[in-house]
């Protein structure tokens, strides 16, 4: 155990610890590694383009068996964010960095005897376009996610909780945004911005979204309590569902855009959405399209999850409200008009 | 030949359940028969209960899956197949039911069944199960019987039916050469049965030849003395009159075969038997009442014989047993679990009770008296004295019995507020018969409902409420009096007699001594606004403490007179010896009072008391200004007004003084059970303020109050306390409460706690200064992650806000971790289609409500009320509609 220490102890007493942050220039890599670093343990980034971070890194496909190798070691954890997301690229693409990266990264981990593994995974992985309401972490299913990205990283997570790492704990944070997220916000405050914002349906459909804070503190919490919660999977949010037309409506206020959303009806979002994803997969466009049949989905069927489990066993509360969380992104937006 | 292999799989049936037995008939011949048998392959254990389950025809032991599911691991339950049915042996041959008795002793001799024994039984299983029983009185505990029968009582239509049966060529054709019989059956219930049920109970019937039973279980029903079983079954018929242990009987009332008039029937032979009747609920009784199974086995683990902890504590993970009393001692009057103590017949105690203050009194301390007693400002008024009202409940009384009505009997009276009615209902207490009394306001199909569950032996009514009576189809076996004139009309509605010449029929009878404190006194009903009507059984006892309560409360006196401008209180001003005048509107439509007609009907009697519902006093305040001076002073000699039955408005109450300024404005908190439970006046409503729900005030004279805590999914915990600011069900105890639910045995029991308290359904907290809050329905507390939340103090919260009319806080998704979602209308008709409320309303919405995360919040033209109050909220429909929206079907309109 003494190859824990990393040579002090943090104000709780708790040991610190070397750990591999995967992904780091994520928004949500970059929240952990922050945090980690912050409370004294020594961190890690392992990804392909530097992070201005100011911590020590290594520059890396996930997919190069040797260089993952070379990282792992000397680390007591891994928190594992690398991931292909979007819809754009071709199923093989998706495979090769979620489901290949993630065997390699657990098997330079298992060759290393690094215990302990944070999967950060996606609620997709276990959802086949039916409503979710008040639900928990349901079995990941490659074979009725929707989407590469879903399907690949249903698979990662089946291969990680199958794995010989001793600790793996899945967290599976629900629509995270934040301040200089461009995954999200970025795209709806674009999209609003050229006036191509739309609302499907009504907007009407409840679903659960996770401030950026607050996602990196519980993949904190799972690192920390790995070793009980080992094999757990667990879906993380701020644990207040809202409408999708109040979410939209929220972020683009913050970002200063006042606009009337138009409304389509949600079955012809799906069909604009699976044009669009015909037209971007034969033109090989690099960017995404401005709609899909997942986002669709996503958008007109609620998604909301019972938190009650992941606060239990993390020990772990959401610290950042969403209407802090509002009030963040309109000042980030503010100091930057 | 033998029995066929059980064609497993088979939904909700443990093949591990099933098993053969070999017998030897009473003809010498070694018969198998097929068993569920929950403790099948196990060598060792004496089970604490045996419950031997008999289905009736064309069913087979699959009626009895979910009761083998769900009982407890230490006891037994065995469901046979009937020979010849299920996957019992077919024999070709007809068999009897004196056969068929014995065949169920020869098996629970070969499954060395030796007690103790519970039957459960249905249909023609009904008549073998209680043959066993009473063939075998040393194993025999309780009985349990469920839409069955064991004589035709008369007027009966189902001889007709099987006749038509039986008839030739009919019979054959509709049970054995096709399954026209079985599929029939199950199509009988209220819902649609599912596919893979249908399919078990057609399991083991394919063919003619796996069907011929079925048909000669049609033959062997005896129509008359004439018939082979006639006798067996009229053995037991009358034997079942000598039963000793408890009788559990389970009815769907809908049954076209097995209606009340069998229940009935079975009830007046076992008049020691509770009775749940499944308002609803058809044949197969256990399939289309959900609480049907599970209040059988809670009603099974209290029997006597039991040790109760053991076999109540393994039933604890029963779905939608809402909490399971445990076997307390403490219970101030009848348990629960004494079945024999809580007969749902009338009883008359043994033990003669002391010479007390009946509710007669109040009128006989006055029968010299010519002052007016009762004033009836209708069409014609009239003025009643309280020598005549006296003389009229004696002859009455005394013609009620010369006419064959007698103490136990129960006597629907649907007549009109006033002095004849206040008569009937005096006259029948007088003699011990029980008032059955329905609320207009029920609505026809309602009354008809409450009138048939209480099952009224007579009928006194006007000409109205006989036809009423015809036109709901309830069968009354004794006396219909008619209140008023004979016409053409009335004669065709089937009046036996007039009200008027009852009073000269008994003038040489002698009138009994006055009734038990505990014999029953009345059968009224609860509002309905959620789900059917439930009746309501008061002994004489309650009534009389009620009156001492209202007494003590508001400091009645002799000369305070009452203008009872609420229907139930019509009556109450005799017993309370006070003048009462009904005034001149449609007691079932309080809207319809004026403030003259209240002001004449206060100075018909100089009152100084008013009670009026809060529909009648926003009438009266409205209509303020139709008032002539005169009357305005009438009004002034007003003392107090009490308002009751539904929540009254504060602002109600202030307005109130602008019509009667010298009245001291009162509301009652209670129901139908219990009532009233606590009170608060206006003035200390003001001093009340705003705080977690409605203040109701400090429990009234009598009344003792507890709150059973909710636990984190929004269920009371089972543990009342009178703990301050502790949030959870209400719970009373009250010498005015009532004695039970009529014929709903499994709902007395979720209502009644441990010790016998009543379960309001309401939860809320005490105060420090002793007051109780009301917070809302049990059903309407939204169980959130963070624990439960109630829903008034929110809904007042939002409503005001400005620009809200109405709001309720419903819960959307799972319990345990539902999302708050506030619906609410607002005073300017938008017409945006979308359901959604601007971020602004958003906003002030949340600012409003502290308690917990809103959600959102969602816009409606209006909010559901239930059809029968117009006021109440219809939360569950409004829950079930947001949740359709927030699931974001994407096509929700505005409602």
């Amino acid at each position: 155990m003494g190859r824990r220490c990393v040579g002090g102890q943090r104000s709780n007493g708790a040991a610190l610890m070397r750990v591999l942050v995967t992904g780091g220039t994520s928004m949500l890599g970059a929240s952990v590694a922050r945090i980690l670093s912050e409370r004294g343990d020594q961190v890690t980034l392992l990804q392909r383009s530097p992070s201005g971070s100011g911590l020590r890194e290594i520059l890396s496909d996930i997919t190069d068996a040797d260089a993952v190798s070379a990282a792992v070691a000397n680390h007591h954890a891994v928190v594992h964010c690398a991931a292909r997301v979007g819809v754009v690229g071709s199923a093989a693409d998706f495979e090769r960095t979620n489901v290949t990266g993630t065997r390699v990264l657990i098997e330079a981990m298992v060759r290393h005897g690094v215990e302990r593994l944070v999967h950060v995974s996606s609620p997709s992985v276990a959802h086949s376009g039916a409503a979710l309401v008040g639900v928990g972490a349901q079995p990941a299913d490659p074979a009725t996610a929707r989407g590469h990205y879903s399907r690949t990283k249903a698979a990662a997570e089946l291969l990680a909780l199958a794995s010989d790492v001793p600790a793996v704990v899945v967290i599976r944070p629900h629509l995270v945004w934040g301040p200089g997220d461009t995954q999200l916000i970025g795209r709806i405050v674009d999209r609003a911005r050229a006036g191509r914002m739309a609302l499907i349906g009504n907007g009407t459909a409840l679903i659960d979204t996770t401030y950026i804070d607050n996602a990196a503190d519980a993949l904190v919490h799972a690192l920390d309590r790995a070793p009980q919660l080992r094999g757990e999977c667990l879906v993380v949010s701020n644990g207040e569902p809202r409408t999708v037309a109040e979410l939209i409506e929220r972020i683009l206020r913050a970002a200063g855009i006042s606009t009337r959303l138009r409304s389509v009806p949600a079955s012809a979002a799906r069909g604009a959405g699976a044009a669009a994803e015909k037209v971007w997969s034969a033109t090989s466009r690099d960017d995404d399209p401005p709609m899909t049949r997942f986002l669709a989905e996503q958008l007109s069927t609620a998604h909301w999850f019972d938190q009650r489990r992941t606060r239990d066993l993390l020990e772990w509360q959401p610290q950042v409200t969403l209407t802090e969380g509002f009030e963040r992104l309109a000042q980030w937006y503010a100091e930057r008009a | 030949m033998t029995s066929v292999a059980v064609p497993f799989p088979l939904a909700g049936v443990d093949p591990a359940w099933s098993r053969t037995v070999s017998i030897t008939d009473s003809d010498g011949i070694t018969r198998t028969v097929h068993v569920l048998d929950s403790w099948n392959g196990r060598e060792s254990g004496v089970p604490e209960l045996t419950v031997l389950c008999v289905h009736g025809n064309p069913t087979w032991s699959y009626l009895w899956r979910r009761l083998v599911s769900l009982a407890p691991a230490q006891w037994r339950v065995v469901a046979v197949d009937q020979i010849g049915m299920g996957f019992s042996e077919r024999t070709g041959s007809m068999r009897r039911l004196a056969q068929r008795i014995d065949d169920l002793g020869a098996i629970t001799a070969a499954l060395g069944i030796d007690g103790p024994v519970a039957t459960v039984a249905h249909d023609w299983g009904g008549p073998v199960s209680l043959g066993w029983a009473l063939a075998h009185p040393e194993l025999l505990v309780g009985v349990v019987l469920t839409n069955t029968a064991v004589s035709q009582p008369p007027a009966s239509p189902a001889p007709r039916l099987i006749r038509a049966v039986r008839s030739p060529g009919v019979l054959n054709a509709m049970t054995v050469r096709t399954q026209g019989f079985v599929r029939g059956t199950l199509r009988l219930g209220p819902h649609r049965m599912s596919a893979e049920i249908r399919q078990g109970f057609l399991a083991p019937y394919p063919t003619a030849q796996s069907r011929e039973a079925i048909g000669d279980f049609v033959t062997d029903i005896p129509l008359d003395a004439s018939h082979p079983s006639f006798a067996a079954l009229d053995a037991v018929a009358e034997g079942v009159r000598g039963l000793q242990v408890p009788v559990l009987l389970a009815w769907g009332p809908s049954d076209p075969v097995f209606s009340d008039l069998y229940l009935n029937d079975l009830a007046q032979r076992m008049p020691h038997a509770d009775v749940h009747r499944y308002v609803g609920a058809s044949h197969l009784v256990t399939e289309d009442a959900p609480h049907a199974i599970p209040d059988i086995l809670t009603w099974l683990s209290s029997l006597p014989s039991l040790s109760p902890l053991s076999s109540l504590s393994s039933l604890s993970p029963l779905p939608s047993l809402p909490s399971l009393p445990s076997l307390s001692p403490l219970s101030h009057r009848g348990h629960p679990s004494a079945h024999l103590a809580r007969s749902d017949a009338p009883v008359v105690a043994a033990d003669a009770p002391e010479a007390r203050h009946d509710l007669l009194e109040g009128l006989r301390s006055r029968s010299r008296d010519e002052s007016a007693a009762i004033v009836e400002l209708g069409g014609s008024p009239r003025i009643v004295s309280w020598r005549e009202l006296s003389a009229t409940v004696d002859a009455l009384a005394a013609g009620f019995m010369a006419t064959g009505i007698s103490a136990g009997d129960r006597v629907a009276v649907l007549i009109p507020p006033g002095a004849d009615l206040t008569a009937c209902v005096y006259a029948c207490w007088r003699i011990g018969a029980v008032v059955v009394a329905v609320d207009a306001g029920l609505g026809v199909r309602g009354m008809g409902r409450a009138l048939r569950s209480a099952a009224p032996r007579h009928l006194i009514a006007v000409g109205r409420g006989l036809a009423l009576a015809r036109a709901v189809r309830l069968s009354v076996s004794g006396q219909r009096i008619l209140v008023g004139t004979a016409t053409a009309s009335s004669r065709a509605l089937g009046a036996d007699a007039l009200l008027r010449d009852l009073i000269a029929l008994g003038a040489s009878t002698e009138l009994p001594a006055a009734p038990y404190a505990d014999a029953e006194a009345v059968v009224v009903f609860t509002s309905g606004a959620t789900g059917p009507a439930k009746g309501v059984v008061y002994r004489h006892e309650a009534l009389e403490a009620q009156r001492d309560a209202l007494r003590a409360l508001y400091s009645i006196e002799p000369d305070d007179a009452l203008v009872a401008a609420f229907p139930p209180w019509a009556v109450l001003g005799p017993a309370l010896s006070i003048a009462t005048a009904v005034p001149d509107m449609d007691p079932t439509s309080p809207g319809t009072l004026t403030a003259p007609a209240l002001a004449d009907a206060v100075q018909a009697v100089k009152a100084r008391l008013v009670w009026a519902s809060p529909a009648a006093v926003r009438a009266v305040v409205e209509t303020a200004d139709e008032l002539s001076p005169l009357q305005r002073i009438a009004l002034e000699q007003v003392r107090l007004l009490m308002s009751a039955g539904a929540p009254v408005p504060l602002s109600l109450l202030e307005r109130s003084l602008m019509v009667m300024p010298n009245a001291d404005p009162h509301t009652p908190y209670g129901m139908t059970e219990a009532l009233p439970i606590s009170d608060i006046s206006l003035s200390q409503l003001r001093e009340a303020g705003i705080g977690n729900g409605v203040c109701v005030g400090w429990p009234v004279p009598g009344v003792t109050l507890r709150v059973d805590p909710l636990d984190s999914s929004g269920e009371p915990r089972g543990e009342p306390s009178d703990a301050v600011a502790v949030t959870g069900e209400i719970c009373v105890n009250a010498p005015h409460l009532k004695d039970r639910y009529d014929r709903l045995w499994g709902t007395e029991r979720a209502a009644t706690t441990d010790d016998g308290w009543h379960r309001t359904g309401d939860v809320g907290h005490l105060d420090a200064e002793g007051r109780l809050w009301v917070e809302g329905r049990r059903q309407h507390v939204v169980s959130t992650d963070r624990g439960p939340v109630t829903p008034v103090a929110i809904e007042q919260a939002v409503e005001r806000l400005p620009g809200i009319v109405h709001a309720a806080a419903v819960g959307v998704g799972p319990r345990g971790t539902e999302q708050l979602v506030v619906v609410v209308v607002t005073d300017e008709p938008t017409r945006q289609r979308s359901p959604l409320a601007s971020l602004e309303l958003l906003d002030q919405v949340r600012a409003a409500v502290t308690q917990v995360s809103v959600s959102t919040v969602l816009i409606r033209k209006s909010l559901p009320v239930d059809r029968r109050h117009n006021s109440k909220i219809d939360r569950q429909e409004l829950a079930a509609w947001a949740a359709d929206v927030l699931a974001g079907s994407g096509r929700t309109a505005r409602r």
